[in-house]
């Protein structure tokens, strides 16, 4: 993210209340990341020390401050998600990709060796009748099967 | 154009009736977030370009969602004069049928789900029509006619992008006849008798809350709406966000004028980037009408509302988090007092209320307080949206009157087990609720009797679990997600709930033995008694309740004679 686009993000913000998780918000929603010289430049700019945010992008699990793959698979860990299988989900997403993460205190981030594909979890997204549910670049998808993820991958350009 | 009179307020609705009913078909998708994912959009794009490539006579909209998630991509379609017929299961392939079928005023039938002859907004009446016979009434479906619907009620019916539909179903008139004609205080008066509690979880007064934070000192003031909704599970408050978003505009005006307060705020979770857009979008319309902004109807009163965005913690749902959070620090509760009717955002005398809680202000100020408490039951009234998920047949968003069993909204409603499986239990309140087995299923869904049962009435996730699921797992999942959830400000949460956790996961390995169930026992009283805020207190209501009613479970996993005590 350059200069320009991070003050026109800045710009969004003139209201004190929500100001800034909307500024840090936007930044990971556009960049999939916050990079670390771009929270400093922020902290700069809206004169915050750069501890301060760095505490709040470590706190708030919207946020993450490692560099993902092009793709972006967001895995839902949520009640209804978990009874309905996100595990077996989960599995079948390392197995296919070929990756391998740990969850610990409800994170999880693995991304491919290629670079093209970065699985997160979260905790819901309200599409909670159509469990398990997994949501790629934005896109969800409801009534996730094993079987039914290479299909859903071959549409982010994953083949076997 | 600004509403400054009841004949501004009628040209408007006229407006919005003409494309509720226009003078010709009228086909609207259901597009919320869940109709979306089920292929909403492609199915609006498709029934686009056939309509536009046939050169039809036919209005193409949008709607909100009206809960049957199952059978979805849902389409409504009105023909004029006839009854507004609710499709299901429609995909791009079937997209030609619809188009066919309105133009021929002939539905398929292997798409139609019901007929709706007329439709009560409460706050208003819209006739659809005779016809169609063949097809089941509205109230045929037991998924519908086992449900009251009170919040939902414009849900799936109006374009939630337009405010003139939302006009046209009665909306604002309330708020106008509020501002220029009631008395702020008798505003508080009637939500205290209409005995509304708030639909966050904890169910206290609404109108009292109200009083209390009129009463406080200082002039400048804030009323903020808790949209966090982070309990997994429940999405009632995204729904009702994405499907009627001027409902909750209204009801946050009406209770601003009550307590004379001019600041709002709507604290909600990225996650729901939908509920956001469609929010930014109704305040937007909101204020080129003149119905938020400066002198209000033409009075002198001035309200605006803005939005705060959270950002995936669970505890920023609680109170003095939440206030943390807007606030642009780190979430984490402290001690109360002081409340945040003394010093909530900016230091400010706050008033706090969940969407829903805002939701239920129009129709108690249109109908009145008697009206709205003959619904539900004693010291519980009105109706209570709930998401039914988990492994029950039809999964989707109800609403029903407080007290209302478990065993009619599981089973009535929700058809029972998904796929013919035997139910074993639900699980009410989310990560602060308990599992209620279905031997209780008797028990009433009303703020009290879920305590009673060890579990809570939350925000009103209801997950139902098959006998597949294993209780103790669960139980497990819970104490997990508390646990990476703990903000770590207090000892008992942080350390407590990493404990069980180890001990749970001991338990499920097959390596524990009985004295492990009673550390697990005493540490979870501990944890309950002595946590600094609500999620701590209640985080160990999921290993609570499961102990009490699916011992045996517990039991299977113990080894009797571990060698060395299980360590
Ligand atoms: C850990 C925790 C999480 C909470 N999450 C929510 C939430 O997501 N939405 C909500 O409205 N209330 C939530 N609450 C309850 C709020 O603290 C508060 O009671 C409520 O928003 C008040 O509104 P009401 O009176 O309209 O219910 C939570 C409480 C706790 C302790
Ligand atoms: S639990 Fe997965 S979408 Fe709600």
């Amino acid at each position: 993210m350059d200069e320009k686009r991070l003050d026109e993000i800045i710009s969004r913000y003139d209201y004190p209340s929500g100001r800034i998780l909307g500024i840090l918000r936007d930044i990971q929603v556009s960049e999939g990341y916050i990079e670390k010289d771009l929270l400093r430049l922020l902290a700069e700019k809206i004169e915050v020390p750069v501890s301060r945010l760095y505490g709040l992008v470590t706190f708030y699990s919207f946020f993450s401050l490692q560099p993902v793959g092009r793709h972006i698979i967001t895995l839902c860990m949520g009640t209804p998600c978990h009874v309905k299988g996100a595990r077996t989900i989960l599995a079948t997403l390392e197995d296919l990709l070929g990756i391998k993460g740990e969850e610990e205190s409800g994170k999880y981030f693995a991304t491919t060796a290629d670079n093209q594909f970065t699985v997160v979890i979260a905790r819901c997204f309200g599409a909670c009748s159509m469990s398990p549910v997994i949501q790629i670049d934005g896109n969800l998808y409801g009534y996730v099967t094993p079987e039914k993820i290479p299909e859903i991958l071959a549409g982010y350009g994953w083949h076997p | 154009m600004r509403i400054a009179s009841p004949e501004d307020l009628d040209a408007v609705r006229k407006i919005g009736l003409f494309k509720i009913q226009p003078d010709r078909p009228r086909i609207a998708v259901g597009l919320a977030t869940c109709g979306i994912a089920a292929g909403g959009n492609e199915l609006y794009d498709r029934l686009g370009s056939i309509i536009r490539e046939g050169g039809y006579d036919i209005e193409l909209t949008k709607s909100g969602c009206i809960g049957f998630c199952r059978q979805e991509p849902i389409v409504s379609v009105t023909i004029p004069h006839k009854p507004l017929v609710l499709l299901h299961h429609v995909t791009s392939d079937t997209a030609e049928d619809v188009i066919k079928g309105v133009l021929q005023e002939d539905i398929p039938k292997n798409l139609a789900l019901c007929r709706v002859k007329e439709w009560d907004h409460i706050t208003g009446m819209i006739q659809y029509g005779e016809g169609f016979e063949t097809i089941p009434d509205y109230h045929e479906i037991p998924f519908f006619s086992n449900q009251h619907k009170i919040i939902l009620r414009d849900a799936g019916f109006i374009n939630p992008e337009d405010i003139t539909e939302y006009i046209a179903a009665g909306g604002y008139s309330t708020a106008f006849s509020v501002l220029t004609g009631r008395d702020p205080d008798s505003v508080i008066d009637e939500v205290k008798r209409s005995g509304l509690r708030g639909r966050g979880g904890a169910g206290f007064p609404t109108g009292l809350k109200w009083e209390i934070t009129k009463k406080a000192p200082g002039s400048e003031k804030f009323i903020v709406c808790n949209a966090d909704e982070g309990d997994p599970g429940a999405y009632m408050n995204r729904n009702e966000m994405e499907s009627d978003p001027h409902m909750l505009i209204e009801g946050m005006l009406i209770g601003a004028y009550a307590m004379g307060i001019s600041e709002g705020l709507i604290y909600i979770r990225a996650e729901y980037p939908l509920a956001i857009e469609r929010l930014r979008h109704a305040i937007r319309e909101a204020k080129s009408y003149g119905l938020l902004g400066k002198e209000i109807f033409g009075t002198d009163f001035s309200f605006d509302i803005k939005i705060a965005i959270g950002a995936g913690a669970f505890v920023c749902g609680e109170s003095t988090a939440l206030v943390a959070s807007i606030e642009g620090k780190i979430g984490r509760p402290h001690p109360r007092p002081p409340r945040l009717t003394d010093s909530g955002v900016w230091g400010r005398p706050t008033d706090l209320n969940n969407v829903e809680t805002w939701c239920n202000v129009p129709v108690i100020m249109a109908k009145g307080a008697e009206w709205y408490s003959g619904t539900g039951v004693r010291g519980n009234s009105g109706t209570k949206v709930f998401s039914l998920v988990g492994k029950v047949d039809n999964p989707g968003m109800i609403e029903v009157p407080l007290g209302t069993s478990l065993h009619r909204i599981i089973y009535d409603i929700g058809g029972g087990g998904a796929g013919g499986k035997r139910v074993k239990a639900v699980q009410t309140g989310g990560p602060s609720g308990g599992c209620i087995p279905e031997r209780f299923f008797n028990t009433g869904v009303d703020f009290e009797s879920l305590l009673t049962m060890g579990s809570m009435m939350g925000s009103g996730g209801l997950v139902v679990m098959d006998e597949d699921t294993d209780m103790v797992d669960i139980a497990r999942y819970f104490i997990n997600f508390a646990a990476s959830e703990s903000c770590g400000k207090c000892l008992p949460c942080r350390e407590g709930l990493k404990h069980t956790l180890l001990i749970l996961n001991r338990i499920l390995a097959g390596k524990a033995g009985v004295e492990d169930i009673t550390l697990l026992e005493t540490l979870a009283d501990t944890i309950q008694a002595t946590s600094l805020c609500g999620l701590g207190q209640t985080a160990t209501n999921p290993v609570q309740t499961t102990l009490k009613y699916f011992r045996e479970e517990y039991d299977a996993l113990i080894v009797q004679d571990l060698p060395d005590g299980g360590r």
